[in-house]
């Protein structure tokens, strides 16, 4: 029972439509291997916020994804224009967001501030000018 | 409260989901932002919403919403309900305002998520 599972999905900047296909993926995958409920929808959840990020503001991403027994990856890195401040970026209302990203139901400023909510860790890098690299974990023990 | 019951009180129309007619929902949030959505951590919760595209469908999807009832007469595209499908959740169209639909149900009973 010692198994790894590790996945990639590639994201494409603006494909609203097609936006949430690897965090579904990734939902399934866990689903089928019996992850805790309230565990899977944190993980996806956060992955979701962070997936419709790279969609919304960089150019290119990809989405790695790796799980064994004791805890789920996954690392949101994409070619994009990076975050000045990461600081104002954490704070709930704070966005950059333009309007065809608001006329998708998002952009309200509320994205990183809910993956940090639901993961268990999270550490963003960002280089302005060259994209932003996310990195949820989440522990596979139940809370108490 | 269950889908059929919904579907009576708003004289509304299921687009998917016709083997769910007996899934019962006790509480119900409306909204067109889906990162509110995205932020509530109940279990079985109705969706009423105004915002009819693609991540309305997997805003539901992260979040465990098995059914959403789009308000004003918004229309699901059939890539819309193919994905709804895909992860056995009800669509439901009515006409109703927002506030309307939201009136409705909550003097039927179904209760806010706060």
């Amino acid at each position: 029972m010692s198994e790894t599972i590790t996945e990639e999905y590639s994201v494409t900047g603006g494909d609203f439509s097609r936006a949430g296909y690897a965090s579904s993926q990734i939902k399934k995958i866990l689903k089928r291997m019996d992850v805790d409920k309230a565990i899977i929808k944190r993980t996806v959840v956060a992955a979701y916020e962070g997936e419709v990020n790279i969609v919304a503001h960089a150019w290119s991403g990809k989405i790695e994804f790796q799980m064994d027994e004791e805890q789920i990856r996954i690392i949101l890195d994409d070619e994009g224009p990076g975050i000045e401040d990461i600081e104002k970026a954490m704070q709930e209302g704070y966005s950059t967001a333009t309007s065809a990203i608001r006329e998708m139901g998002f952009g309200a400023g509320m994205g990183l501030p809910n993956m940090k909510k639901n993961a268990d860790h999270m550490h963003i890098e960002s280089e302005p000018g060259k994209g932003t690299k996310v990195e949820i974990r989440m522990e596979r023990m139940v809370r108490e | 409260m269950k889908v059929k019951e919904i579907i009576r009180i708003l004289d509304a129309r299921l687009l998917c989901g016709e083997d769910q007619l007996d899934y019962t929902v006790e509480m119900a949030f409306a909204s067109d932002l889906m990162s509110d959505v995205l932020t509530q951590n109940n279990d079985h919760v109705l969706l009423i919403t105004g915002l009819a595209n693609m991540q309305t469908i997997r805003t539901a999807e992260m979040s465990d919403i098995n059914c959403i009832v789009f308000a004003r007469n918004k229309k699901a595209t059939p890539e819309m309900v193919e994905l709804a499908e895909e992860s056995d959740i009800v669509l439901i169209e009515c006409r109703y305002s927002l506030f309307k639909t939201c009136g409705l149900l909550y003097q039927a009973g179904v209760k806010p998520i706060f």
